[in-house]
């Protein structure tokens, strides 16, 4: 009992980090209708400047490792935010209203394009990073039960927990959310009324991006080695996500991050490692064909 | 020209530069470094540099060009379609080139090698339009049915000791197979719905080639793979027992080169059947159903075409010319591991039939032999090769996002041929 509660903290922890990522696909799918397929290496990127950053910083920061992992983080984010706008800007904008395998196509390019200029850039070993936030606390849940949480993990609860708050009150209440939501409606009718539609389109793949930064260098700190490969299968697995939560619905991409991670902890844990990915692919199959709207998603219904 | 160069333009440019400093920075400036004690930096700003400049020069180039044929474009009236016999011409050019290629003067063994290698993603590349180009299906687990044919050949011949020409068609019959059991739970899914569950498809079919050791070896894969023979004519220097080698048997002095014509012709046979069969079933009734399924399946529907058992057959026909380019492969390498069918492989093999124009056989031509052979050529910036790769697909589709040979006109209209 004690190990399956053990593993349903650590598949929750991984699976905050997916949801994290889950969020930039759902939604730039609910506004253009696309799947980002370059989204996973975004994080990659993410977890490469955080690396890079927090290097710097913890050498002028003198000593202090939180202060040093504030600053990275909020670099990582401006750094990966930057990057999602100058990717929606060349090689997905343009293709606005074209044939609709065009921009998958140029997203799978894209994401080729990053994985191996990172591998040029960084070089193809993997970056170690040994653990920068130790300990953790041990909760005492009656005789001979006890469950250890680290320190990390309670700062990527923490971390994801604000960035969601954040995140929905911004689409509910804030101008931005508002044109968002209009856009995701129509976007004809939202640009006749005035929504600077390719305005909305571009804060959305920056937001998406600097989210999916935070996780990029959260799993640096968590697993501690990254590599430029990292994006594929986590990109994927964020999919996943989004698909199970239903794409379109926020709410919903943070449940199936959560959901994936789980599953992910668990059949490692209880039954094959090497099968692992395996079972995230299964899932996405079972949901795509029992329910293709997702837990929380809105039906879609095919118009003539 | 001279008002070219005005404020705005060098403004743009500028501005770009800016952000591709930025963008550079973090990652080409910074060079994380293995160290004694862990993890150190080393920088690099000459590299930012040369990064800002590339791209300053750049965009200005690209404005100033862009002007330049803004003036032209007016002027200049579009060019007329070229006619129908352009067409069949350069077909039968490349074919009749394709047939003579080994015995030119220039063609050494390196150069046929190279081809072959074309050829097999030129016949991939037929397979996919299949149901890609036709069917309009986006598959992005093609490279499953290769790997399924690769295997199937390799463990037909190992275990049963069977030849190569029993097994290719036990290949293709095993790889339709698993198209048609993968496809028909997936095939009612939206087109990129379909997509991401090809692509998990593929990765699973590779994670359990990497994992199930007993049967496929694991990563170590399987070598020794049983060399093709022509009618019984051995290619080996020493043929086996009872054997007679293809040298001995035509009265010539035995050479490997024989073997690399062979399997040349081999998979240009192999390849020029998967087009002429391409090129007729688009003519039947279910080839006819494929277009239409593409262009609108709720039309389809109420017409009273059945869209899954139409859609299964392109999968399934599909999946079957990949099971036969994959035991072309595996008799071609000798050997076969999981590291030749993950999804960069899928991603080529898609990316040719979309920038050949999704269902031009033609362009699916010329697109494999930018995308393959041109590489090839390239092999010593192994590094910077996909690099390029992915850079390519990126500005073809922004050029055309249709392809290089968009070819969406119905193969049979009413009221006569197209």
């Amino acid at each position: 009992m004690e190990y399956f509660f053990q593993q349903v903290i650590n598949g929750l922890t991984l699976g905050a980090i997916y949801g994290l990522i889950a969020l930039g696909y759902t939604m730039v799918y609910g506004i253009i209708g696309m799947i980002n397929f370059a989204h996973g290496e975004i994080y990659m990127l993410g977890a490469f400047i955080s690396l890079v950053a927090f290097l710097v910083f913890s050498s002028i920061s003198g000593g202090s490792v939180a202060l040093a992992l504030l600053a990275a983080l909020l670099v990582t984010m401006v750094f990966t935010a930057l990057w999602g706008w100058v990717v929606e800007r060349m090689a997905y904008r343009p293709l606005r209203g074209a044939p609709r395998l065009a921009p998958l196509i140029s997203a799978i390019g894209v994401s080729i394009l990053l994985q191996n200029f990172v591998q040029i850039a960084q070089g193809a070993r993997v970056k170690p990073l040994p653990p920068v936030i130790q300990g953790g606390v041990t909760l005492d849940l009656g005789a001979a039960f006890s469950l250890s949480i680290s320190w990390l993990q309670i700062v990527i609860f923490v971390l994801t927990l604000t960035l969601m708050a954040g995140f929905t009150w911004m689409i509910a209440r804030t101008s931005l959310g508002r044109a968002q939501r209009a856009t995701e409606q129509d976007m004809k009718m939202a640009a006749l009324l005035g929504v600077n539609v390719d305005r909305v389109v571009s804060a959305t793949f920056v937001i998406g991006a600097a989210l999916a930064g935070v996780a990029g260098m959260m799993v640096t700190l968590y697993y501690g080695v990254i590599d430029f490969y990292i994006g594929f299968l986590a990109g994927i697995k964020a999919f996943t996500a989004a698909v199970l939560g239903g794409i379109g619905s926020l709410p919903g991409a943070m449940l199936g991050g959560l959901l994936i991670g789980l599953t992910e902890s668990l059949w490692s844990a209880y039954f094959s490692i090497q099968y692992k990915d395996v079972a995230t692919f299964a899932i996405l199959v079972g949901v795509l064909l029992f329910r293709p709207s997702g837990l929380l998603g809105r039906p879609d219904v095919e118009k003539v | 020209m001279a008002a070219a160069l005005s404020p705005p333009l060098i403004r743009s440019a500028a501005l770009a530069a800016v952000v591709a400093a930025l963008l550079a920075l973090p990652l080409m400036g910074v060079r994380l470094v293995d160290s004694s004690s862990g993890l150190s930096l080393a920088g690099r700003p000459d590299l930012v540099a040369w990064a800002a400049g590339g791209v300053f020069c750049g965009r200005l180039l690209i404005d100033l060009f862009r002007r330049w044929i803004a003036d032209f474009s007016i002027r200049l009236p579009l060019p007329p379609p070229p006619p129908d016999w352009t067409r069949f011409a350069v077909g039968w050019g490349l074919a009749l080139f394709a047939l003579v290629l080994p015995f030119l003067p220039f063609a050494d063994r390196n150069l046929v090698d190279k081809a072959t290698m074309v050829l097999i993603y030129i016949m991939l590349g037929w397979g996919l339009n299949i149901v890609v180009g036709l069917a309009g299906l986006l598959d992005l687990g093609f490279v499953a049915f290769y790997a399924v044919g690769a295997y199937s050949y390799a463990l037909l011949s190992l275990t049963f000791g069977l030849s190569f020409w029993v097994c290719l068609p036990l290949a293709g019959l095993f790889a339709a197979v698993f198209g048609i059991a993968l496809g028909f739970p997936v095939l009612r899914l939206r087109g990129d719905y379909l997509a991401i569950v090809t692509l998990g498809f593929g990765e699973i079919i590779r994670i359990v080639l990497q994992n199930w050791q007993d049967l496929t070896g694991g990563p170590i894969g399987i070598s020794g793979i049983e060399r093709p023979s022509l009618f019984g004519l051995s290619f080996k220097a020493v043929p086996p027992e009872g054997q007679t080698s293809f040298a001995e048997f035509f009265g010539l002095d035995y050479s490997a080169d024989h073997r690399v014509i062979f399997l040349y012709f081999l998979i240009l046979i192999l390849a020029l059947a998967t087009n002429l069969f391409t090129l007729r079933i688009r003519r039947l009734p279910v080839g006819r159903a494929w277009e239409a399924l593409r262009e609108d399946e709720i039309a389809c529907r109420s017409l009273g075409i059945n869209p899954t058992t139409i859609k299964l057959s392109a999968f399934a026909l599909g999946a079957m010319f990949a099971g036969f380019a994959g035991s072309f492969f595996a008799t071609r390498q000798g050997f076969i591991s999981p590291e030749s069918f993950t999804f960069i492989e899928s991603a080529m093999i898609l990316a040719i039939v979309v920038l050949g124009g999704m269902g031009s056989q033609i362009g699916i031509v010329l697109a494999a032999l930018l995308l393959v052979g041109l590489p090839e050529w390239f092999r010593d910036l192994q590094m910077y090769r996909m690099l390029a790769f992915g850079a390519a697909m990126v500005l073809i589709m922004l050029w055309k996002p249709s392809g290089l040979l968009s070819s969406r006109a119905p193969t049979i209209r009413l009221g006569g041929r197209a």
